[in-house]
């Protein structure tokens, strides 16, 4: 497994860096910068309209930045020959032809990069479409065109991966083991980013955030950093040393409100530090709920604000 | 705990070094690509059909025509080449290879199937000349089946009036590479055009209209309006398939051989240079 790299190491590290596109005078993305790592799932975040979508095609060479630079491992994209061994990525699942069979949409895309075609098989099984392999893909359902862009990401075993929204359409059985595989993808060294305009996709998945909004970055940080933007409770736990515990965590900086009998509402300070710190005290907890109203406050909040910005801007 | 039944990992260790990129293996995925459409078969096994059908027609006619005809053309049977590659075949031949050449494009543009082949290969020169270079060879081996199969039909009906061409005859041997080259030039065509343009009833519209259309509007009577004329490849086409041609100077401009081959040969080369300038510098 060749992982991250060495610390320091570029392997693997997408780069926007001041990054700009216009299409004629729209400006879709405006100045963007940012720096996705190896071994996190790292969510991208922003309201429809964002330019989720535009930073992903300049990620992979489609649009050509009209100012800034974007590279991936610290090239641009576009300099290799053939792409599926450094990138992959599932952009919308309806970028395939209807009337070919998995099978041999895999295989053309396999062919032109070099890759046996066992891994066709490979990646089918591991996605679950074996059985229909050969059927159409025009026949496939939202949800199976979205496991065969993944197939067809992972076709050339790339230590970076990009997926569009991979989560529309799917059952939840689907959106499960689409989580998981994100997880294991990125615990095995991978940098693993992964668009979304709905925040609560990336409370279970994502470890990292980026969120953009009118085309400009809003934040760049760790989910849990994200969270304590909230002003609302972000954690509830329940214990029966709940005073003991309410005062060591405003020690710590977080605010507390009683919430119910041996409940308290923590804000300011993620699930995981607080589960710490409890341990660290050896105070029992019962409880320790992390609320995705929070995250999605916090997202909403964030990305209001943007709009509001520009317009006040505009004026 | 049990493991369940999930399969390999889903990576397999890293392959030790990137493998060379090969040309030939963007070959290889755009054959796959042709052939893995159920349409690609129906497409060239009908029009196939429907030529050798109206060249065996034509010659059908010629043979109970044959003797009420006048001992001129009787002794000179003009009709020979032109009942082996007959207008209304080759028009309808003309229409589906252009529009093939086309879809082999246009269809990556319109589902958005481009965006994954360009993520694949990120050299999209290499992938333009890869679909021309199969389009070529698929349209050359059908081009040269259906030229040989009408001139055989045909030319085995007229040796019972004993009004055949043979195929030694150089003029015979002409005809049928120009017939045969016909579909791979026009497909070629149509790829560079649906390259341009991405849209698909755009791109068959300009191409049936460059192809068929347009020559009519370009008479031969003057100068300026036969060069025009001439550029054209159906123009070339007809040309080529004729036994004789009348020398120009009779208030009639007429193409000669090899302007006309050349007319062959710059329609396809233009059009596929061009949609390599373009795909390099355009966004996906």
């Amino acid at each position: 497994m060749s992982g991250s790299g060495f610390p320091g190491s570029i392997d693997g590290v997408i780069e926007v860096n001041s990054a700009t596109k216009r299409y004629g005078s729209k400006t879709a993305v405006d100045n963007l910068s940012f720096t996705v790592r190896p071994g996190h799932v790292t969510g991208f975040l922003g309201p429809n309209g964002a330019g989720k979508t535009t930073t992903l095609r300049m990620i992979l060479g489609l649009d050509a930045p009209t100012a800034g630079t974007v590279t991936v491992s610290g090239v641009p994209f576009r300099t290799h020959r053939r792409g599926l061994r450094h990138v992959g990525a599932l952009l919308d699942a309806h970028h395939v032809h209807g009337g070919r069979s998995g099978t041999a949409h895999l295989s053309a895309l396999a062919r032109s990069n070099g890759i046996p075609l066992r891994r066709v098989d490979e990646v089918l099984r591991e996605v679950g479409l074996t059985d229909v392999a050969r059927r159409r893909v025009g026949g496939y359902s939202l949800g199976m065109k979205q496991r065969l862009g993944i197939a067809t990401a992972l076709l050339g075993d790339p230590p970076v991966l990009l997926f569009d929204e991979p989560i529309n359409g799917m059952d939840p059985e689907g959106v499960l083991w689409v989580r998981h595989l994100f997880r294991r993808l990125a615990a095995q060294g991978r940098t693993v980013f992964l668009s979304s305009h709905l925040m609560t996709e990336m409370e279970n998945t994502a470890d990292e955030l980026v969120v953009i909004g009118q085309g400009r970055l809003l934040a760049a940080e760790p989910l849990a950093r994200f969270a304590a933007r909230s002003t609302r409770p972000s954690v509830v736990l329940r214990s029966p040393q709940a005073d003991e515990l309410a005062a060591l965590l405003v020690a710590a900086g977080a605010r507390v409100e009683p919430e119910g009998v041996g409940g308290l509402a923590v804000t300011g300070l993620p699930a995981n530090q607080i589960g710490i710190l409890a341990f660290d005290n050896k105070i029992v907890l019962q409880e320790l709920t992390t609320r995705s109203a929070s995250l999605e406050e916090a997202f909403m909040k964030l990305t209001a604000d943007s709009v509001e910005y520009l317009a006040g801007q505009q004026r | 705990m049990t493991v369940t039944a999930a399969g390999p990992p889903p990576v397999s260790a890293r392959p030790v070094a990137d493998p060379p990129a090969r040309f030939r293996d963007l070959l290889a995925a755009e054959w796959i690509k042709m052939r893995s459409l159920r349409s690609t078969p129906w497409t060239l096994g009908l029009v196939t059909l429907f030529v050798i059908a109206a060249a065996t027609v034509e010659a059908w006619d010629s043979y109970t025509d044959f003797p009420g005809m006048n001992p001129e053309t009787q002794r000179e049977p003009m009709f020979a080449l032109s009942d082996a590659f007959p207008l209304t075949g080759y028009w309808t031949l003309t229409l589906v290879a252009v529009s093939a050449g086309a879809i082999a494009v246009v269809s990556e543009y319109s589902t958005g199937l481009i965006r994954t082949t360009a993520v694949a290969v990120p050299a999209r020169g290499s992938v333009v000349l890869a679909k021309a270079a199969v389009v070529t060879v698929v349209w050359t081996v059908v081009g040269t089946v259906i030229a040989a199969g009408s001139f055989a039909v045909s030319q085995a009906i007229l040796s019972g009036r004993d009004a055949s061409v043979s195929i030694t005859d150089p003029v015979a041997v002409r005809a049928l590479v120009a017939s045969a080259l016909l579909p791979p030039v026009c497909a070629l065509i149509g790829l560079g055009l649906g390259v341009l343009i991405r849209h698909s009833a755009t791109t068959m519209v300009t191409g049936i209209f460059a192809l068929l259309v347009l020559p009519s509007f370009f008479s031969i009577t003057m100068r300026w309006s036969a060069e025009i004329n001439h550029a054209m490849v159906l123009t070339a086409w007809e040309r080529l398939i004729a036994m004789w041609a009348e020398p120009s100077g009779d208030g009639f401009y007429r193409p000669t051989v090899t302007e006309s081959w050349i007319v062959y040969a710059a329609w396809p080369l233009v059009a596929v240079v061009a949609a390599l300038l373009v795909v390099r510098h355009r966004d996906v």
